[in-house]
């Protein structure tokens, strides 16, 4: 089986962006498949609840 | 009539870096604006507005999802007009994501993009890492162009990676090209035979322009990030890409550059270059010879341009060559003495100015073999380490990307103000001979580099001669005739200014060393008598 490592380089890329839209733009003029992700801070930057939704999300 | 401070807080509006930046370039082109900055209203943003007097009380109760617009005005009369500009600028910027219909989470990006196999993470590097693990969770490949990650969340990531069979490029991984696929701050190139794992941005892309321009092309160009080959990391990401690579059937020849490895992981590294069946080019940058890991089968080039050439003649099965200056020894030692005969006296010095950090270390690698010795914010010893990087002293390469410089702004190859700003204060510094820089092309930078810096280059000329000197400035262009901003239109814009334009920042380099000594470094060069 192949590993995942080859098929990345085997594979046609198909991305997720996450942050600059002008990366996002940048792919779609190429042709590349990409999604942009309307990224915002999680729990409005505050860095106690990130941790308490990390948490959240381990259970 | 004393400046007017004006800040408007708007809540939950999320926009990125590069779009803040853009809309504060054009408020500051505003007549009567004096200062203005539209940032996200994080801990480290409210800091900045403080340092750069356009802090108000109210901005202190702001979250980082809130956005500030602090403007400082000439005249109080101007207020209305600029904040009606402004906040038209920030509806068209909302008006133009919410036609694309963006998923708000990546659970729901993956469910419209079905087969993703990577993340392009540059959220602010605070979190990143969540993010990146998260696209980890999800068996994506990441590319995490973020940085500000620590060390220890970089090493959770990649052992995380790793146990799975995914590659994470990264933190501050600038550029990385997969399939053909450019990814960060990366040129138009060719597909072809030569395969790249570098812990340098502006390294692959130097490479991989020179490379792109001398007719061959690139397999695939992974970024490891630059703390990859640090025993704390222990090479994780440069050994994935080494067994990529070579088991890729696309790929002939095999290239790596990096920082010099921890002792440890230059052991591990030794060992896997050894078992490689293809050829492997190597440079350590700033490796001492003596210091080389032995008993690999590769052959180690001293420049970035080197790796490439060395590279392309491995392709083709050629004598690996190696050229001090490609142009001919009359064009150069012309070219260099028409700048330093107008000279003065107490002119000396080289500056380089420069935007890319492997590029940077090469130039003070070069420089400090031939004009020694050379300082810089980010010197290859402590002793050459610069005390204070806001005022230059002796020969000095200055990495002006470094986060002492880009804190709270966008990278230098997206916003030049402050190359425009430096290259001025070196002119109004009399010891200062030849000023040094590197322009960088393609995907993710400036539309017109080269065209940003003339304003500049004509002033600091202009300083030099008003004082009975001359200016000499010398550049290199990292990127390849086809990247968008136009090769030769750049170049052409340069030397308009009087500005030798070199085929390699390590050529770029010799030609300012050999400017600065008035010519006295051609015998080093070329031999024979001065």
């Amino acid at each position: 089986m192949m590993s995942n490592e080859k098929l990345l380089i085997d594979q046609e890329l198909k991305i997720i962006n996450i942050g600059l839209d002008s990366f996002y733009q940048d792919l779609k003029d190429l042709g590349v498949e990409v999604v942009h992700v309307d990224w915002h801070p999680p729990a409005d930057g505050d860095s106690k609840m990130i941790d308490i939704l990390d948490k959240l999300e381990l259970l | 009539m004393s400046n007017v401070i004006r800040n408007i807080i708007l809540g939950n509006r999320y926009f990125d870096s590069l779009k803040l930046m853009r809309v504060s370039s054009k408020i500051a082109g505003l007549e009567g604006v004096d200062k203005v900055s539209v940032v996200m209203a994080t801990d480290l943003n409210k800091q900045i507005l403080k340092e750069v007097g356009l802090f108000t009380s109210d901005i202190e109760r702001a979250k980082p999802d809130d956005l500030v617009v602090a403007v400082s005005l000439k005249d109080a009369g101007d207020v209305d007009s600029v904040l009606d500009f402004v906040n038209s600028e920030l509806d068209r910027t909302s008006q133009a994501r919410s036609e694309q219909m963006s998923p708000k989470t990546l659970e729901s990006a993956l469910s419209m993009l079905q087969g993703a196999n990577l993340a392009l993470i540059s959220v602010p590097g605070n979190y990143a890492k969540r993010e990146a693990k998260k696209a980890l969770e999800h068996g994506l490949h990441v590319l995490l162009f973020s940085d500000n990650v620590s060390i220890e969340e970089e090493l959770e990531l990649k052992t995380l990676a790793k146990s799975k069979g995914l590659l994470v490029m990264g933190p501050g991984c600038g550029t990385s090209i997969i399939n053909n696929v450019p990814l960060g701050f990366a040129n138009v190139l060719k597909r072809g035979p030569i395969g790249m794992v570098a812990a340098a941005g502006t390294g692959i892309q130097e490479v991989s322009c020179l490379i792109g321009n001398a007719g061959s092309g690139i397999s695939h160009a992974i970024g490891t990030g630059g703390r990859d080959l640090s025993d704390a990391i222990g090479g994780i990401t440069m050994m994935q890409g080494i067994e990529l690579l070579e088991a890729d059937s696309g790929t002939e020849v095999i290239v790596l550059f990096s920082k010099p490895p921890g002792e440890i992981t230059a052991k591990k590294l030794t060992g896997l270059i050894a078992d490689c069946k293809k050829p492997v080019v190597v440079n350590f940058i700033g490796i001492e010879s003596d210091q080389e890991v032995e008993g690999g089968q590769w052959i180690s080039a001293s420049t970035l341009e080197d790796v490439a050439m060395a590279a392309i003649a491995l392709v083709n099965k050629r004598e690996v060559e190696q050229a001090v200056f490609t142009l001919e020894k009359d064009e150069i030692v012309a070219t260099a003495e028409k700048e330093w005969h107008n000279f003065n006296q107490e002119q000396q010095y080289v500056r380089g100015l420069y935007a890319g950090g492997t590029v940077c270390s090469e130039a003070t690698l070069i420089l400090s073999d031939l004009v020694s010795p050379v300082y810089s914010n980010v010197p290859p010893r402590p002793e050459l380490k610069m005390l204070d990087t806001k005022t230059s002293h002796g020969h000095v390469c200055l990495d002006m990307g470094e986060e002492e410089f880009t804190v709270g702004r966008a990278h230098l190859m997206i916003d030049p103000t402050l190359r425009q700003n430096r290259i001025i204060q070196e002119a109004e510094d009399p010891k200062t001979a030849v000023i040094l820089l590197d322009i960088e092309l393609g995907y993710g930078s400036h539309s017109d580099p080269a065209g940003a810096l003339v304003p500049s280059i004509r002033e600091a000329k202009k300083i030099c001669v008003d004082r009975g000197g001359h200016l000499a400035v010398v550049a290199s262009i990292l990127g390849t005739y086809e990247d968008f901003q136009g090769y030769e239109d750049q170049r052409a814009t340069l030397e308009q200014e009087g500005v030798p334009v070199m085929p390699s920042n390590a050529q770029a380099a010799r030609l300012a060393a050999l400017i600065a000594s008035r010519g006295k470094l051609a015998t080093t060069f070329f031999g024979g008598d001065e």
